[in-house]
């Protein structure tokens, strides 16, 4: 104990400092590129989506001066579609989700008083994956061949190619492609909220920010998948002629409905609670006192989390489903306004108890807020079935979702960016300026906005490219079209006061708001997150624990040293944040990059057909992936503990449930399984609409999906079996068992093929036979993907990387293969002997 | 064997009452949907259906009531007052009884809305 915390010398601490600045230091000139730091990979990730929202605007813009007058000839009918969807979609995919994951990436770790985020490659990915993906969607308008059926993509119109072109593949794999990087994201951020936290943060200390990110990230995995899901059958249908949506051969346009408002409903809530995050952090700074209702704030969190899953039919109202059916969703929806409320409360009450000091944020977040109120008061309008079958696509609904997402979101984000600019600059943005952009862009809001609801009531419809005069809606048009010019003022100037020079300004001083979380420690000019890990023991720390910030700083805490030159951060226990482990973060590389534009040259090529650069794109994402996995992770450290300092000596390695990778594969599973069960669901939905939903087509052999289903359990045995020998110290056994569970593999995907293959169903004749082939496919890709993983186990035994002692390959493998059990039993007993029992 | 469960350690128990708000949800949910879609299937009428909600919302409310029962033993039968923001084990733990006595709050009343119209509406109309 004494060795750990005796007094170093000023030498012994420069050199410290250097080796940390040293392993966290970016490389210089155009390498600078492959950096995967929170702070990089945050800051870029911000940018690129505030360009994309930029983008979106100015088709705002167009689209406003087309409906300015009457019977305009300004923009085309097929641009002016082009512009709606592209506009809905960037916004929605490029901009709201992205900037949410920019923020956490960027401003996480220094809450949590920790370096970095668990996977900082796996950020890196996400971010190159997303700026690929989304200059390719918005790229698409410069060539005329943007998506145009809305931004929700409706069939049958969407499925059309003669109306909807190559559009409508451009959207359906590009976003694909980017939900799969929000899905990264998420499995980032709930492993870091719950297991890096600084040592002493317990859950009843843990920043409000963080709690909303838990929750929101809990709803990615489950809203997301459905999309997902749901763009595998719009895509099928597309390119192979599989007639999911096509009413002909039995399809159901309404599927495409529900899979994408499971998605699109939580979809705004996970864009609201994180901007409400930011109002959770701004608004006690600003009171300069703890937030009243802390425990009420988790509530309302978790609460509207759960209940937005209950929302989605609600955009379905006009679509003739049964009263009842009807009656749940609207009482949901009238329910969820409960905890949105409360957190409305929540903040009043903190600035009510607290002394007010009206700054720039503030003024944006309680701006913000104003504006949401109103919009959530007109959901709560739409949420009722009789007033939505008057409102249902008019410019009513489109005044209620903008009041909504610009108050509840917009707003809080600007707010979020005028509190934390010091945290990038050390310099804060122009008080002057930014009061000026609020009132430009409050008063222009409300101006463009508040007519809407007017000339929706007078019966506009949404989507349209103009109207007839004299029918009423003239100067509600015109007086929108000058309010959006002075909005989009307003976000001009907070534009300019980013990008302006201000190197001539002196550096702002430390903590400039007197804010109380741990955020507000770390230096813009470091690259190291914190100094020295932190011991917690406040909700606001630096309101509470005086020296705090000088001995962080100091190196006084844990970790301040770097001595093998390892990026390190800290494992904590979930409740009580106990120190459990040091882990080491892969550090710069280009291998996040490679695989990024690799994997998204394979969806672009696949947009165009192309199917050779489809598969040379694919082949080399894999190798790697391959090639990351196996340089960067499930490392086996040089000895297995290290001193972390005041006395502290912690483990290296850890497997199984202890280590971040088995929660990595867990929860990257669960959204697996939630797209998995949206497909089980599409085929019980085909099940209702139909007398006969086989339509007297000969359903998949029942003895081989039997066969199917008895083998991958047994393949699944022989993998729990591998794990135990291994423990065991029987490596060759180990191995055995391995081969023998491949080949079992092999044996189980040849019988699930020849479950549909053998009574000759053909998916494009009928949705029956198409919907058991997507499930038979989806369980063949995962069975592949596991053998993959089990020929990946094996070589890292044979190459001495997999050990008896250090089995994290094999322990999140056998994982995965929990997993894929389920998912083959349910697949085959479903296919093979519901058609039977009905 | 005992009836009540023993206190455990461990954060899921937070979404206990909104997980059975969920359930509930889809068993009034699927249960109607597959009902108007197929009513011949199950022979019944749609006081059945009716019938069956409650039944599913006095199970669901019943479970609330247990797990908020089960919180408040957590919250220490609030003997102490929020913010328990002390930074030790104690406070933890009643954080998150209290916690999870706000959500099966909510849950309690979630549930009752939805299973509101089952109370007015009396065939599968659409």
């Amino acid at each position: 104990m004494s060795a750990a915390i005796k007094e170093r010398s000023r030498e012994e601490y420069k050199a410290q400092e250097e080796r940390l600045r040293d392993v966290w230091a970016n490389p210089a000139g155009w390498r600078y590129w492959t950096s995967v730091n929170n702070f990089q990979i945050g800051l870029w990730y911000g940018s690129a989506a505030f360009a994309f929202m930029l983008f979106a605007g100015a088709l705002a813009l167009l689209m406003r001066l087309q409906l300015a007058v009457p019977d305009n000839d300004f923009l085309s009918a097929d641009f002016f579609n082009q512009a709606f969807t592209l506009h809905g979609t960037v916004m929605m995919f490029l901009f709201a989700v992205p900037i949410f994951e920019a923020v956490a990436i960027f401003l996480l770790p220094p809450m949590l008083g920790a370096r970095e985020m668990p996977f900082p490659r796996l950020g890196a990915f996400s971010f190159w994956s997303f700026l690929l993906g989304g200059v390719f969607v918005c790229g698409s308008i410069f060539f005329n061949a943007a998506p145009s059926a809305g931004w929700f993509m409706y069939p049958p119109l969407a499925t059309d190619k003669q109306f909807s072109g190559i559009g409508a593949d451009i959207w359906l794999l590009g976003l694909s492609f980017i939900e799969v990087a929000s899905i990264a994201a998420a499995v980032e951020l709930i492993v870091g909220i719950m297991k890096c936290r600084a040592p002493g943060m317990r859950i009843n200390l843990m920043p409000l920010f963080a709690w909303y990110l838990l929750i929101v990230a809990g709803m990615i995995l489950f809203a997301f998948p459905p999309l997902i899901a749901g763009d595998l059958l719009f895509e099928m249908e597309r390119m192979f002629d599989w007639p999911f949506f096509d009413a002909a051969r039995g399809g159901d346009p309404l599927l495409w409905q529900h899979l994408f408002w499971i998605f699109g409903h939580p979809e705004v809530y996970i864009i609201f609670l994180p901007a409400i995050a930011l109002m959770a952090m701004i608004v006690p700074t600003f009171s300069q006192r703890p937030i009243v209702g802390y425990s009420w704030i988790v509530l309302a969190a978790v609460g509207t989390g759960f209940l937005s899953f209950g929302l989605w039919v609600h955009h379905m109202f006009a679509t003739g489903l049964p009263q009842i059916s009807l009656a749940f969703f609207s009482a949901a929806s009238e329910a969820v306004a409960i905890p949105t409320g409360v957190q409305i409360f929540v903040f009043i009450a903190t600035m009510l108890a607290g002394r007010v000091i009206f700054s720039t944020p503030m003024l944006f977040g309680t701006g913000g807020l104003a504006i949401f109120v109103i919009g959530g008061l007109t959901g709560v309008m739409v949420a009722l079935a009789p007033f939505d079958w008057q409102a249902h696509d008019t410019y009513f609904v489109v005044a209620h979702l903008h009041y909504v997402l610009i108050g509840g979101m917009l707003f809080p984000v600007v707010a979020g960016l005028y509190y934390y600019y010091p945290l990038i600059d050390a310099k804060k943005l122009s008080d002057r300026l930014g009061r000026l952009a609020f009132w430009l862009m409050f008063c222009g809001f409300n101006i463009a906005f508040f007519p809407m609801h007017l000339s929706g009531l007078r019966g506009m419809p949404r989507r349209v490219f103009t109207y007839p005069a004299e029918i009423g809606l003239d100067w509600l048009n015109l007086i929108s079209t000058a309010g959006a010019f002075i909005f989009a003022a307003g976000v001009l100037v907070v534009v300019f006061d980013v990008l302006r020079p201000k190197h001539r300004e002196p550096r702002g001083e430390f903590n400039p708001w007197n804010a109380g979380t741990l955020e507000w420690i770390s230096e813009p000019e470091e690259n190291w997150g914190v100094r020295s890990i932190p011991i917690v023991r406040s909700r606001y720390p630096l309101w509470d624990q005086k020296d705090l910030a000088r001995k962080v700083n100091g190196g006084r805490y844990y970790l301040p040293d770097a001595e093998e030159g390892w990026r390190e951060g800290l494992v904590t226990s979930v409740l009580d944040a106990e120190p459990i482990q040091v882990l080491r973060v892969g550090g710069t590389s280009h291998v996040t990059i490679v695989s990024a534009l690799s994997l998204g040259a394979a969806f672009i090529a696949l947009t165009f057909h192309w199917w050779i650069a489809t598969a040379l794109a694919a082949i080399t994402c894999f190798c790697a992936v391959i090639y990351w996995l196996w340089t960067g992770t499930g490392e086996i450290p040089e000895k297995p503990e290290k001193d972390v300092g005041l006395g502290l000596s912690l483990p290296l390695y850890a497997s199984g449930p202890d280590s971040v990778g088995w929660w990595a594969m867990f929860i990257t599973m669960v959204g697996d399984g939630t797209a998995f069960a949206s497909l089980v669901f599409g085929y019980f939905f085909y099940w209702t609409i139909h007398i006969d939903f086989t339509a007297g087509i000969a359903g998949p052999d029942a003895a081989w999906s039997l066969a199917a289903a008895i083998l991958f359990a047994a393949a699944w045995g022989l993998m729990v079996a591998a794990r135990m020998f291994n423990r065991r110290g029987a490596t060759a056994a180990m191995r055995g068992l391995l081969v023998l569970s491949l080949l079992t593999t092999v044996g189980a995907s040849a019988a699930g093929l020849a479950a549909p293959w053998s009574p000759g169903m053909d998916p494009t004749r009928h949705v029956y036979p198409a919907i058991v082939w997507i499930l038979v496919i989806w369980v063949l890709a995962h069975a592949a993907l596991g053998t993959v993983m089990q020929a990946y186990c094996l070589a890292r035994s044979l190459a001495g990387r997999l050990t008896p002692k250090h089995d994290m390959d094999l322990s999140n493998v056998v994982l995965y293969w929990h997993f894929l059990l389920i998912t083959a039993v349910i697949t085959f007993v479903t296919i093979g002997l519901f058609p039977a029992a009905m | 064997m005992r009836l009540i469960p023993k206190e455990i350690e461990t954060l899921w128990t937070l979404f206990t009452a909104p997980v059975v708000w969920v359930a509930h949800f889809l068993v009034c949910y699927i249960g109607a949907a597959i009902y108007c879609a197929k009513p011949e299937l199950v022979g019944l009428s749609f006081s059945a259906v009716r019938a069956g909600i409650a039944a599913a919302t006095v199970i669901a409310l019943s479970l609330i009531a247990l797990s908020a029962w089960l919180a408040w033993r957590q919250w220490g039968f609030g003997t102490d007052d929020p913010p328990h923001d002390d930074p030790t084990r104690r406070d933890r733990t009643l954080f998150q009884g209290f916690a999870t006595l706000l959500l099966s709050g909510l849950s309690f009343i979630a549930v009752i809305f939805t299973a509101m119209p089952a109370l007015f509406l009396t065939e599968c109309i659409r």
